[in-house]
């Protein structure tokens, strides 16, 4: 049996429209002549999202009990036994009760998906596990219902369904996400405009990286990958005059409008020294606030671990400082540079100048 | 032999490792200042760490992507690395981030070693030296002996020296 169709809606915060826009979605698959049903809805007593959800069939939930407290939870089993051809699952980072199966709702969720039926779902950026510190220092709050990466990386698709910050303070101060008398305090707290502004950049900045990874198909060979743009890759060692690369390789990427890859091949086995190891973090902050991504690769032969990452980063410029060639290995091998040019076909090379060796003292 | 051995070259350094760094921020270091840690370093036959401090508002993380002061900075550090070259000081430049021109400070000096600072005080007309309360934070926490220089008062500031050097690079 075929795996099911997995369509993710991603949203910065709760109120940018994700349930509304899955709603919208099972409606318009029903009058396509689907088989659609409602899995699991949280109307969070919005009138709007209810009166979509009308003429969507649902699925009764499952009653269960924790305690004193009467839960209701996504009835895995009726909906895989009822086998609609989509099912919409509002909110996968969810914790299920305890006297479910599954601990989480991504897990009904991958069910469903193995019984071969479609799923539509939805989820806000601040559950994503590997940005739980990063939302803990721009909004102050620790979000503890974590999904992981993979699930957005196996997903089918993933669809951002977005709202400006001002926007989404409106529909708040409407009444439209929480009643009007949490909302003041919503808006002075997790609501604030810079809050919001951080998040909308984090979920940008989280599908573009989804999208770069769906890019290439697999199959390709890895030279003839196609780039969308220029991106540039520049190679460095723990040097001071890596830090000069860095940052020429940065002035070029803004005329080009490229991206940015820094890569050090650390030889087998070999442990850099005191001083390199202080070297290779000040390239990685540097890389880090010029928004260059920092790549680290094993490997005794340099060319061919240029030619392993630039096919897998597709790209299209390589930058180097001025090698530092032994006449012996140059006899041996032929130079770096011939190298390059002979094994990378397709890629363009510069060689950043050391400037320290054509200075002269005054 | 690999060539990644070849690579791995001799370090371009200064003779004694000695480090003298000159921190800077708001897009200027007064020539003045840069003449001097120059010759600082010449004299002590040291490297000379010329360090854009890039302050991060409290919603960026700190190592946040900061394209617009990243803009100011990467030239100006190439024509600060030039005048040092041409004088024939080896050069180690850095960008670091903090929330305030001392936070970043900090963060350098715990991840790095520093023989001397050289820090800039206001001079006239708008220079943007260090204000006194950093310039007396420095004083007390930095971890090495330190030099502060104020710049002649009658001189003229701004983006002044951005044009110079970048007019002899």
């Amino acid at each position: 049996m075929d795996r099911g169709h997995y369509r993710i809606l991603v949203g910065m915060a709760a109120g940018v429209g994700k349930t509304f826009r899955m709603l919208e979605e099972g409606r318009q698959a029903q009058q396509h002549g689907r088989d659609v049903v409602i899995g699991y809805l949280e109307p969070h007593d919005r009138p709007e999202t209810a009166a979509l959800a009308d003429g969507l069939e649902v699925v009764p939930r499952l009653r269960t009990s924790h305690g004193e407290l009467d839960l209701d939870e996504m009835d895995l089993d009726a909906v895989i036994e009822r086998r609609p051809e989509l099912a919409l699952v509002d909110e996968l980072a969810h914790t299920d009760a305890a006297s479910t199966r599954n601990d989480k709702r991504y897990q009904d969720i991958d069910e469903i998906l193995d019984a071969g039926i479609d799923v539509v779902s939805t989820v806000n950026i601040q559950h994503l596990e590997s940005l739980n510190d990063a939302i803990f220092e721009l909004t102050g709050v620790r979000v503890r219902e974590t999904f992981p990466d993979r699930i957005l990386e196996d997903a089918d698709e993933v669809v951002l369904v977005d709202l400006s910050p001002e926007q989404l303070q409106e529909r708040l101060r409407e009444g439209k996400i929480y009643p009007k008398e949490r909302a003041e305090v919503a808006l002075q707290n997790f609501f604030r405009q810079d809050n919001l502004g951080a998040l909308r950049e984090l979920v940008l900045r989280e599908l573009a990286e989804d999208v770069e990874a769906r890019r290439q198909p697999a199959s390709l060979e890895p030279l003839s990958k196609q780039a969308v743009g220029e991106r540039i890759l520049a190679l460095i060692e723990p040097q001071p005059k890596s830090q000069r690369i860095l940052r020429r390789a940065w002035r070029s990427a803004q005329r080009l409008n490229a991206e940015i890859d820094a890569l050090w091949v650390r030889p087998a086995h070999y442990e850099p020294s005191e001083e390199e190891t202080t070297q290779l973090a000040a390239l990685r902050r540097l890389a880090s606030i010029l928004g260059i991504h920092f790549l680290e690769a094993d490997g005794h032969d340099l060319v061919e671990a240029v030619r392993t990452a630039a096919a897998d980063r597709g790209s299209t410029y390589i930058f180097l400082g001025t090698p530092d060639e032994r006449r012996r290995t140059e006899i041996l091998r032929g130079s770096l540079l011939s190298r390059m040019v002979r094994e990378l076909p397709g890629l363009d090379i510069r060689v950043v100048a050391d400037r320290a060796k054509k200075e002269v003292p005054e | 032999m690999s060539v990644v051995t070849f690579w791995r070259h001799r370090r371009p350094r200064s003779a004694s490792g000695r480090r003298v760094l000159v921190p800077f921020t708001a897009g200027e270091l007064d020539p003045i200042v840069l003449d001097a840690a120059i010759r600082v370093a010449r004299a002590e036959d040291a490297t000379l760490v010329p360090a854009y401090l890039i302050v991060t508002p409290l919603e960026y993380k700190l190592d946040a992507p900061m394209q617009q002061q990243v803009a100011v900075a990467v030239p100006l550090l190439e024509a600060v690395e030039h005048a040092a070259l041409r004088a024939g000081v080896p050069v180690d430049a850095r960008v670091e981030t903090g929330r305030t021109p001392t936070h970043a400070l900090q963060r350098l000096w715990e991840a790095e070693r520093f023989d001397r600072i050289v820090a800039p005080a206001p001079g006239g007309r708008g220079s943007h030296g260090f204000a006194p309360k950093e310039l007396q934070w420095i004083l007390v926490h930095a971890p090495s002996e330190t030099l502060i220089l104020r710049p002649d008062p009658t001189l003229a500031r701004g983006a002044r020296l951005a044009r110079e050097l970048e007019a002899v690079a």
